[in-house]
């Protein structure tokens, strides 16, 4: 590829007219992304968007913005499941209508976004929103760099996107493993596309989580003691902890690989000294984690919603804060379990075969813990809990099946097969994601101060359910009967029904989605009617019940003073669940500011000059972030005011909703 | 907030000054927490290395190439710099903004000092044939290097800005605390070249 001083490797070339179906994708992203535009402008939305979202350095707002790009990189995943599936229930003897080169693409964005811009931007999304309101606190600790972190995650999501049309993305997989990842084998911008979109989230993924453990060491409300925290608050700290210490694993493994492909450096190469075994040892460092940090959070959700749809309190509440630490600990121990296979000494295997099941046992404590908590209690089936429902169920499949994996001879077995793929769908999907869709129709209402469609909701639930069950259980058989993961096509007919079977699955998922976007629609058409300012529409025992919905830029207008777990549950109890004081004072809160959005903006542009090559704008916009971070340095004037008088008005407002609702019920 | 509470040991000013006591608090803890990831950055290139200096491909190994005198000599220059931005720290607490200036001027100039050192023993290796490009070991060892040379730079560029800022602001709360904090960083960057020192240079001599 000839490379210009102005352009670098940039051409026409780069436009995906290679095959019609990545060009109509392409069509799609960017007729999408131009009526988004459109609509936006011809609703003249842009000042309002500016003024109170993007520029927004309240956590609440960059929260839903998380949750906001999380929903639109899951739509985008899920058309990648969807392909795949489309594509090997009709391969068999057959070409299917992808390319192999294509299909490749495909399982590699597919897993890169649900990782890393659905799941990890999803689940900073709600910690943002609830962590802080759960600690009583007016914000996280660091507000800016919390903007700061949504604009590189945004980033490193447009980067992703990008690539569908203009160039072409990564066909190494989710884990990028050399040599193949190498530029003698992938010559093409994709590798470098996944490189650098993974470099600038990972950054805003880091400053994410370094706020989240300060929040949660320094701003809980006075008097609320560590072992006093709601359970998602220590399941956020442990992720969180976890990702300080873990993404250091991928930013070396994907720079090093960098420096391989763009310096001609030998760390994974196959001549030159290179050695491969580095990036998987590197990569699964982080790579365990990371699972740890996607699922803890979840584990988080679902104690939070469980004891409130059982009306009851968390049972064994110590021991599941402890299990939490163990796992994360533990989470440390297990990364040699991703390749067995390749090549350690057989004690080495043994030892990490074993840590893997011990990590099993704190896990099995939490379900018992869940499943106790629901014992004798009055349970109520709203979506939030038929998720959490589904989840145990699903996610204890998934576990026994992990555990088969953990025995290395087994996994010679099983490594490399549809085994796997099914095993850790299991485990991601009913773990992570149903934890998620709890979490969002949970706190939706305290977000919006509306509900979401009951439903449509549970409409969207069964097809999922059912849609899982399908479109996973029979890749176990596959797994099996020796099927490999990522094949574009096949020859053994037997296959093919299960494969049949499982498309059929991912449609029925595809109908739950769009019961969520109906969901979605139907809930805020019908807002009027169900809008409640009050704030506890499900009888919660922790602290983001006690404000209203949606609550202030400030959350607390006095600070409550904790000195028991679950206080909104303890306060209600006493009689007195909220304060609302004669006088009150103003309140400071940090101003907006566009830093976050340049920052953003600014490293896209240099990753988008890396990858293609074109030297002079990578500088530029580099030199761009040092000058933004130097000029932010010396704003003095950051913070403002809230008066009084807008506080009192604000609390008597929702004071009145609050005496209105008590007298409905009574 | 009328109460502290919350605080860590060993990281909190509040008896020294109170009024920034909070506003510390947090920011140290937070920069503290950084440190930790990248002190983690630092541990998986040092295993990096550990797993490549045998692997050099056929060419120079680690014991033909280093230069110990050259290396000594980086490391009392880096000392010497944490040593004048501890003077530096004390002239902060007493609140005397010329030795602040002086002493951050003057580990400014040890740090340069640091970096013209390396690029020097770069360009001396890169001139026998040792680029990075050479082999496995010489790949780790200069991104080992470069990610620590390139820390250094950037904790100039920082005593540059402080610089700015002390004349614009004078010493404020806001630029204390700053200054703070480029301590630990430049006191970090000092633990780590240690362990390059002795991982990388003391066994290339002892063999």
């Amino acid at each position: 590829m000839n490379t210009s001083m102005l352009l670098g490797k940039l051409s026409l070339d780069a436009l995906p007219f290679y095959s019609p179906i990545a060009a109509a994708g392409a069509a799609v992203i960017v007729f999408g992304g131009l009526g988004v535009i459109a609509l936006i402008t011809w609703l003249r939305a842009w000042p309002y968007l500016w003024r109170e979202w993007f520029t927004s350095t309240d956590h609440k707002k960059i929260g839903m913005m998380y949750v906001g790009l999380a929903l639109v990189m899951l739509m985008r995943g899920f058309v990648d499941a969807l392909m795949m599936r489309a594509q090997q229930a009709m391969a068999m003897n057959a070409e299917g209508y992808l390319t192999p080169d294509h299909f490749q693409q495909i399982f590699s964005s597919h897993g890169t976004i649900m990782i890393f811009f659905m799941a990890m931007p999803f689940l900073f999304g709600l910690m943002n929103y609830v962590v802080p309101l759960q600690l009583g606190a007016r914000d996280v600790a660091f507000p800016l760099m919390n903007a700061i972190s949504f604009w590189l995650t945004a980033a490193g999501a447009a980067l992703v996107m990008v690539s569908l049309v203009i160039g072409v993305f990564s066909t190494g997989g989710w884990s990028g493993y050399p040599p193949y990842t190498e530029l003698s084998y992938s010559p093409t911008v994709g590798v470098d596309y996944w490189i650098m979109a993974l470099l600038v989230s990972g950054v805003g993924t880091t400053l994410g989580a370094i706020n989240l453990v300060v929040t949660i060491y320094k701003m809980r409300a006075p008097g609320m003691k560590l072992m006093q925290m709601p359970l998602f608050c220590w399941t956020a700290l442990c992720a969180s902890l976890l990702a300080v210490f873990a993404l250091p694993g991928l930013t070396v493994a994907a720079g090093l690989l960098g420096l391989d492909r763009y310096l001609g450096m030998h760390f994974f190469t196959n001549d030159g000294g290179g050695n491969v075994m580095n990036y998987a040892n590197l990569f699964w460092i982080f790579g365990h984690p990371e699972v740890y940090i996607l699922i803890l959070p979840a584990f988080g959700i679902f104690s939070s919603v469980i004891p409130t749809f059982s009306q009851k309190k968390l049972f064994g509440y110590n021991v599941l804060v402890y299990a939490t630490m163990c796992i994360a600990v533990l989470s440390f121990t297990v990364w040699l379990h991703h390749f067995f296979t390749m090549g350690a000494d057989a004690n080495v295997n043994a030892f990490f075969g074993i840590m893997t099941m011990v990590i099993a046992v704190p896990t099995g404590v939490k379900v018992y813990d869940w499943i106790l908590t629901m014992f004798r209690g009055r349970l109520r089936f709203d979506t939030p809990m038929l998720w959490s429902i589904a989840f145990i169920v699903t996610f204890v499949i998934g576990g026994m099946t992990g555990v088969i994996l953990a025995i290395p001879p087994l996994d010679y077995v099983f490594h490399n097969t549809l085994f796997l793929i099914a095993h850790f769908h299991n485990m991601l999907i009913p773990g992570v994601l149903f934890g998620l869709f709890a979490g969002y129709a949970y706190w939706f209402p305290k977000a919006t101060g509306f509900p979401l469609d009951e439903a449509w909701g549970r409409r969207a639930f069964i097809f999922w359910v059912v849609g899982f069950y399908l479109a996973f259980m029979p890749l176990y058989a596959l797994g099996f009967t020796g099927a490999p993961r990522r094949m574009a096509y096949y020859d053994q007919p037997e296959w093919q029904i299960y494969f049949v079977i499982a498309a059929i699955g991912a449609l029925s998922v595809l109908a739950g989605i769009i019961c969520q976007v109906i969901q979605l629609v139907v809930s805020i058409r019908n807002r009027d009617r169900t809008t409640s300012f009050a704030g506890d529409p499900w009888g919660g025992q922790t602290l983001e019940w006690a404000t209203s919905s949606p609550p202030p830029e400030y959350n607390f207008a006095v600070l409550p003073r904790v000195n028991s777990l679950d206080a909104f549950e303890e306060a209600k109890e006493s009689g007195q669940p909220y304060v609302w004081p004669e006088k009150y004072d103003p309140i400071e809160v940090p101003r907006n500011s566009m830093t976050g959005v340049l920052l953003g903006g600014t490293s896209f542009v240099l990753g988008f000059a890396a990858v293609w090559h074109i030297w002079w704008l990578a500088a530029l916009s580099l030199l761009g972030v040092i000058g933004i971070v130097i000029a932010r340095s010396f704003a003095t004037d950051t913070t403002r005011f809230i008066s009084a008088d807008e506080v009192k008005a604000h609390e008597s407002r929702w004071r009145t909703a609050v005496l209105a609702q008590g007298k409905a019920s009574s | 907030m009328t109460d502290q509470p919350n605080q860590h040991p060993g990281i909190n000013i509040s008896h020294a000054r109170p009024e920034d006591g909070r506003h510390t608090e947090v920011t140290v803890f937070g920069f503290w927490t950084f440190l930790m990831s990248d002190a983690i950055i630092f541990a998986l290139l040092f295993a990096t290395y550990a797993t490549m200096v045998n692997r050099t491909a056929g060419g120079p190994t680690a014991a033909e190439l280093f230069d110990i005198t050259n290396a000594f000599i980086e490391t009392i220059v880096l000392l010497a710099s944490s040593f004048t931005f501890g003077m530096g720290a004390v002239a902060l607490k007493e609140g005397r903004v010329g030795g602040v200036r002086l002493w951050l001027v003057v580990s400014l100039v040890l740090g340069l000092v640091f970096i013209g050192l390396e690029l020097r023993e770069f360009a001396g290796l890169a001139a026998r044939g040792a680029t990075a490009q050479a082999s496995g070991f010489l790949s780790s060892f200069y991104v080992l290097l470069s990610t620590h040379g390139l820390h250094v730079l950037f904790g100039c560029l920082w005593i540059v800005v402080m610089l700015a800022q002390i004349s614009v602001f004078g010493l404020n709360r806001q630029v204390r605390s700053r200054i703070l904090r480029l301590g630990l960083f430049w006191h970090f960057l000092d633990l780590v070249w240690i362990v390059i020192f002795t991982v990388v240079y003391l066994p290339a001599v002892a063999t």
